[in-house]
């Protein structure tokens, strides 16, 4: 078997590990282990070895606690009683709570009733984004021709969205 | 402004006119959770920004054209027993009636709109219709809150939507619900299986008061569970269409039960009748039971179609914290327990006795006499 970190020796050391309900497996040679600091299974995730990503919770030391700078509400709370200080706290603990919403909702994104001051936004974030998405086929497809008008297309939508900001 | 006393000499819409399949559905409901943006949310505001958002917000909710000669009170001027009256008239929650400073409550007269304010999020709005009227609920609520939204800004996001203090409200922040009266289900012992099959299709079902409550008299809420990503029209539809499917596993079991289980069916009404017609000493929970077996009485056709009525209004009459309203003084339990078998004694004294069987029933229950006789000789 080979290593999956340099592709080139062979492996010597095989790993295993459940990262949130999933089997993770990674086989390494003995200087690629030595190197990413194999030596306690517990103290990474594979996926952070392996492919560079993690999970963005960071473990925090006391006293360096995620805190809400709008209302001083933090994680231990948050634990505590599953309830947020403030609707600013949803941009803070965002990412920590995807699971939770993952798991008890039907979706992640709200598709029901916007309030008129915020359907302005929607509209030009839709929009945007939209645009965004045919820019980004433009360009795999090499439709550079089409992807120019796009690119000018998004600038100016953007444009006409901070002009409608400021109103 | 509206007197405490008035709601409670006045049954509310729901308790005295039978919606659409009110034999069956017993009120529909809407509640959104909406909360403002910049404060903090109820829960972790301090005192004077829970006065702050109470005194920004309910000068709007007052002034609603549907809110004309409505009650309206902060929650710490009402005693321990009108909050809990309230609440056993389900127009506020029993977490809204343990607080006091800071948060109030404004309702219609018809008691069909009820807008809580500082409860779990700054606002809490409910609408209430009798029977299956879910639909009409959301339409009343959702004009309310589009009125609402002109002069309040709400704490909103786009991919969150409407932002709530607990992650579980986000998105629509709607609680669709309905008030079911499952006897049948329940006798037959099936109500579990439904249970079940309706907790696996996203939505729950509660007792009479909501989460972790018991579900007395066969009283049943059903509600859904999700609130992001699905629209609001379509989490009413769906929650609309299984409680159709309810109904008719409902319908199903009296119908079986009616077949061949009659002794049974005769025994019961029969006793209920017998004890709310005879008691002296009654529990909440026994009278519960007891109403329930009456009411089921009604929709068999044991008894006229009117005591429907008067039987929902007595579901909340006797409540402990109603007792205490009408006898204007704190009572012990006993007391209550007595003062409880008055009223319904009382109330149901018109009640004329569970109808005569059909002919051939008759017959069948003879001839069981007959054997049994037979048997003793």
């Amino acid at each position: 078997m080979i290593c999956d970190v340099c592709q080139d020796k062979h492996a010597t050391v095989y790993l295993t590990q459940i990262v949130d309900g999933q089997m993770q497996k990674v086989n390494l040679c003995d200087p690629c282990a030595k190197e990413k600091g194999v030596t306690d299974p517990t103290g990474f995730a594979l996926a952070d070895l392996l492919l560079g990503i993690g999970s963005d919770e960071k473990v925090n030391l006391p006293g360096d606690e995620l805190t809400c700078e709008a209302c001083g509400f933090t994680q231990s709370e948050l634990k505590k009683n599953g309830r947020l200080g403030c609707s600013e706290c949803y941009s803070v603990f965002g990412e920590g709570l995807d699971s939770l919403v993952k798991a008890v909702h039907k979706g992640t994104l709200h598709v029901g009733k916007v309030p008129t001051r915020y359907r302005v936004t929607k509209q030009f974030t839709d929009q945007i984004a939209e645009l965004k998405h045919r820019l980004k086929i433009a360009i795999t497809d090499e439709n550079f021709e089409e992807a120019a008008k796009l690119r000018d297309e998004i600038t100016s939508a953007e444009d006409e969205f901070v002009c409608a900001k400021e109103q | 402004m509206m007197q405490f006393k008035t709601i409670l000499n006045n049954p509310a819409e729901w308790m005295l006119t039978a919606g659409p399949l009110g034999e069956i559905v017993i009120s529909s409901r809407i509640r959104l959770a909406r909360n403002l943006s910049g404060f903090s949310f109820p829960g972790w505001a301090a005192e004077d920004v829970r006065m702050l958002v109470l005194d920004s917000v309910k000068p709007t909710v007052d002034t609603l054209s549907e809110m004309r000669g409505a009650f309206s009170s902060d929650l710490r001027n009402l005693s321990t027993i009108r909050k809990q009256v309230l609440v056993e008239r389900h127009l506020i929650s029993r977490e809204q009636a343990a607080k006091g400073t800071g948060s109030a409550v404004v309702m219609n007269r018809k008691q069909t709109l009820c807008i809580m304010i500082n409860e779990e999020d700054h606002l809490r709005m409910q609408s209430i219709k009798p029977g299956l009227n879910l639909k009409s609920a959301f339409n009343m609520i959702d004009k309310i809150d589009t009125k609402l939204e002109e002069n309040i800004d709400y704490a909103f996001d786009n991919q969150h939507g409407y932002l709530t203090a607990c992650p579980t409200n986000l998105g629509t922040g709607m609680r669709a619900s309905a008030m079911l009266h499952l006897p049948a289900l329940v006798l037959s012992e099936q109500i579990n299986q439904v249970i079940q099959a309706v907790n696996k299709i996203g939505l729950a079902v509660r007792g009479l008061y909501g989460e972790g409550t018991e579900a007395l008299g066969n009283l049943f809420q059903v509600s859904n569970q999700h609130t992001l990503g699905e629209k609001e029209i379509e989490i009413v539809a769906r929650l609309e269409k299984v409680i159709r499917q309810i109904i008719e596993h409902e319908k199903n079991a009296r119908a079986t039960l009616f077949e061949e289980r009659r002794s049974m069916l005769d025994d019961k009404v029969g006793r209920a009748y017998a004890i709310l017609r005879h008691g002296h000493i009654i529990s909440t929970k026994e009278a519960l039971e007891l109403l329930s077996m009456l009411r089921a009485g009604v929709d068999l056709g044991y008894f006229p179609d009117e005591v429907r009525g008067i039987i929902d209004v007595l579901f909340m009459e006797i409540q402990p914290a109603h007792l205490q309203m009408r006898a204007d003084s704190k009572l012990g339990v006993e007391e209550r327990d007595i003062l409880r078998a008055e009223i319904m004694r009382d109330e149901l004294k018109i009640l004329p006795e569970p109808g005569k069987l059909p002919q051939e029933d008759q017959e069948s229950e003879n001839n069981q006499e007959r054997d049994i006789d037979e048997g003793r000789k």
